[in-house]
């Protein structure tokens, strides 16, 4: 039996992380994957740290990623990549969206944004790749479809074609959306392709 | 995936279960991680569902239904069932008609509840049988075991799940339609249904029959099943920890419980003997380890293993073999970065007020408005369930007599009003208390995720519904003063509620406008507001709302020089356009033409 693989998802709520997450676990399924995410709703929506966490393999039991055992990490904001550093492992795929969004301490003027919060990360050997993902959104069309960007970039990490992803964009996606997820998704997948 | 296959949550899959295990009728109040049980089931044709005002009054609508003849279904999050308690603890002795299941959505970690307490205890307090699954596909099949077990042994069913089932989305196989064995129609049977003593006391009776019955089909293997393996060190679990066990130690031998309650003492024992060391692996309370421990069989559980937060498969590894646990990297040192109400919250208004107010002691709610807990705001003093708010005040007033007067309000949410605040208030004005009662009406259920309220004039289909006048309802009961205030008009609900608190008399404030979040004022034409930063003095006060929209760019001397400011001047605040719902509360607090909406 092949290992389980592990996808975590992080930023901020608001960001479009269910979105991406559910684009992704959509074509592994396609590709014949068990799989299982988790999202946590309710009050850690409010603009707090958000994660989504899938799981693919044969079979897959627990909805949870362990410490130590992600093999990608998706990030939607700079600094809340580091916040999973324990959830890293030395082969761990890291992707990055450079946004920063201030948290409330940084944005009452307490404290500076951490901007060189990925050097925790590097610093322990792991490959980061940075995505701006909003100006790629933006020249594709569409800046909230950042969360598309990135869904390509990470997808030359995933063992499905890119005819999967537009299957399901084409299938998921409201039609009025569709062209510039595409695109979307193209451009992003262009950045580790 | 084949085509008989969705993607869904447990919820989601709760939800078709139930409509196709012929449910009729499903009442429910929103908590986490319960709520999308309900919202789910409302699109299903044919079924009728409801928001209730609290679970109390949820359960005993789906008894009713059950009652007539249907099969029901009540939903809640774990704290939920102390509010539906006192009908659960009787529902027990009256049994049912149509199938009765009763949904307990518990939060191990408190994702997003003020406690974790652990359900199963429900199970064995209220003598009833408790189904517990461990993904979305169990959930889906078991909850329509859950309805056949209920007519069978004429019992309601306790369906226990926790926020990883909720909250979890797995592969979910469509299945066949039910119906209910029981007839739709009004029945007579006084000797079953009207619980007086004399009538209880055999029903008492019943209820120990049939636990005998339900400790013979847990034996008979339905609902639990061993799955056999290396005998060294056996597992007995169940729910979610059931599948932290299999990708711990996947080679052991496992006893699974799908019933949590009533426990297969026989085959607990038998398993037992057939492995060298027994572990029983569960979240929270050491509930199978106990009954286990008290039918004589050794185990090891909360020894090693938490009995506070969620598990996970690497905690699971890590108590039972703690010499396995790898090397992790450690956390980076980084800044918190907490929930916060919405750009455009008005209860921020309110809470900005109360902030200023540091001799007033704040009695808080369950709800978004909580997070007026937090910095820069910190405007809450004490937050411990539904409607506590009110009787809380009101308990400190009596405590403190004349030094409490002027110096207590309660803030609670209209749909937290409407939930168990309006038994408070009575009891307030009954008592003559000497407080403040501040009900902060956004239209909505908010910190679930926008459901409706019998305050908001809309059912849970979204459709007209009678809206309850809250103005009305308090002066209904008794109370003189009732004001009505816009709470992004900061200067006009400070009067409010300066007034307010020095009156004689028990007093209401209305703090009404709708949350930013409601689909209408989301997609409304909104005009931010903008920052003219060369205007602003650096004084803070926009800043200080505690605005995700509002952001502070500090600068050193030779910035400020540089950009034209004074050089003691030590930053300047932005407001971010795209965040900015054009509340105006940082508007109506600048004193320095510094903010003023875009255009104008």
């Amino acid at each position: 039996m092949a290992a389980t693989g592990n996808i975590l998802f992080s930023g901020v709520g608001g960001q479009g992380i269910l979105l991406a997450s559910e684009i992704t676990a959509y074509a592994l399924l396609s590709a014949g994957y068990d799989a299982k995410k988790s999202e946590v709703h309710g009050m850690a929506q409010r603009g707090g740290s958000v994660t989504a966490q899938l799981r693919y393999g044969d079979k897959v039991y627990s909805p949870l990623i362990e410490p130590g055992k992600a093999d990608i990490l998706i990030s939607f904001e700079l600094m809340e990549t580091a916040r999973y550093l324990p959830y890293l492992h030395k082969e761990s795929k890291v992707i990055v969206n450079t946004q920063q969004i201030k948290p409330p301490a940084v944005a009452n003027g307490q404290i500076d944004y951490p901007v060189n919060a990925l050097d925790s990360i590097t610093d322990h050997g792991i490959k980061v790749v940075r995505v701006d993902a909003f100006d790629i959104a933006r020249d594709a069309g569409e800046v909230k479809a950042a969360n598309v960007v990135m869904v390509g970039a990470m997808s030359t990490f995933l063992p499905m074609g890119v005819a999967v992803y537009e299957e399901i964009i084409n299938t998921r996606v409201p039609e009025r959306f569709r062209e510039v997820n595409l695109k979307a998704f193209a451009a992003g997948r262009k950045i580790t392709d | 995936m084949n085509t008989n296959s969705l993607w869904m949550s447990g919820n989601e899959a709760i939800a078709m279960a139930a409509y196709e295990a012929g449910v009729k009728v499903a009442s429910g109040y929103p908590g986490t991680p319960s709520t999308e049980i309900m919202e789910n089931l409302s699109k299903y044709e044919g079924v009728y569902t409801e928001w209730a005002p609290n679970e109390k009054v949820g359960l005993e609508v789906a008894i009713g239904a059950s009652f007539a003849g249907v099969r029901a279904l009540a939903t809640m999050k774990h704290v939920g069932m102390n509010v539906a308690a006192d009908p659960l603890f009787t529902v027990s002795y009256t049994g049912v008609r149509g199938g009765l299941v009763i949904i307990t959505a518990d939060d191990p970690e408190m994702h997003s509840s003020q406690n974790e307490q652990d359900n199963r205890n429900y199970a064995y307090a209220a003598k009833l049988p408790m189904l517990e699954p461990s993904d979305p596909a169990e959930a889906k099949k078991m909850l329509k075991e859950a309805f056949e077990l209920s007519e069978r042994l004429d019992t309601p069913v306790l369906f226990r799940i926790t926020t990883r089932i909720s909250h979890v989305k797995g592969i979910v196989e469509k299945g066949e339609m039910m119906h209910s064995q029981a007839e739709c129609g009004i029945e007579k049977s006084p000797a079953k249904f009207v619980m007086l003593p004399a009538l209880a006391r055999n029903r008492r009776k019943v209820v120990e029959e049939r636990m005998i019955e339900l400790t013979t089909i847990a034996e008979n293997g339905e609902y639990n099943r061993i799955e056999e393996g290396d005998t060294k060190r056996g597992f007995i679990t169940s729910g979610v920890s059931y599948l932290y066990v299999k990708e711990a130690f996947p080679e052991a031998a496992v006893l699974k419980l799908g019933m949590c309650w009533p426990l297969p003492e026989n085959e607990i024992k038998a398993f037992a003997a057939t492995v060298d060391e027994l572990f029983v692996v569960e979240e929270l309370d050491p509930f199978l380890e106990h009954h286990i421990k008290a039918m004589g069989v050794a185990c090891r559980g909360k020894d090693c293993i938490p009995n506070q937060g969620e598990l996970n498969t690497a905690i699971v590894r890590a108590s039972i073999d703690p010499d396995s646990v790898a090397e992790l990297f450690p956390p980076a040192d980084l800044p918190m970065r907490p929930p916060n109400m919405c750009a455009g919250c008005p209860h921020r208004g309110v809470f900005f007020n109360l902030s200023k107010m540091k001799d007033v002691f704040v009695s808080g709610d369950i709800g978004c408005y909580t997070l007026g807990f937090l910095p820069p705001l910190s405007a809450m003093d004490s937050c411990v369930c539904m409607g506590a708010s009110v009787t809380i005040a009101h308990g400190m007033s009596k405590a403190l007599g004349d030094a409490g007067k002027g110096k207590l309000i309660s803030v609670i949410g209209d749909s937290t009003f409407m939930h168990t605040g309006i038994n408070g208030l009575i009891n307030s004005i009954y008592n003559d208390s000497n407080s403040v009662l501040v009900i902060l009406d956004n239209r909505i259920t908010a910190m679930t995720g926008q459901q409706n309220n019998p305050a908001s004039g809309c059912n849970i289909k979204g459709e007209a519904a009678n809206a309850i006048n809250i103005e009305k309802l308090c002066e209904a009961v008794g109370v003189k003063h009732v004001e009505v205030v816009n709470p992004h008009d900061i200067n006009a609900c400070k009067t409010a509620l300066k007034k307010a608190l020095e009156l004689d008399e028990y007093a209401v404030v209305i703090s009404r406008a709708p949350c930013v979040l409601l689909p209408e004022i989301k997609n409304a034409e909104n005009i931010p507001y903008l920052t003219a930063t060369e205007n602003c003095s650096g004084c803070k006060a926009c800043v200080k709302l505690g605005c995700p929209a509002i952001s502070w760019t500090p600068m050193t001397p030779e910035d400020a020089v540089a950009k034209g400011y004074k050089e003691k001047q030590k930053g300047y605040a932005v407001i971010n356009e795209v965040q900015c719902n054009g509340c105006g509360q940082c508007f109506a607090l600048c004193k320095f033409d510094a903010i003023n909406r875009k255009g104008e």
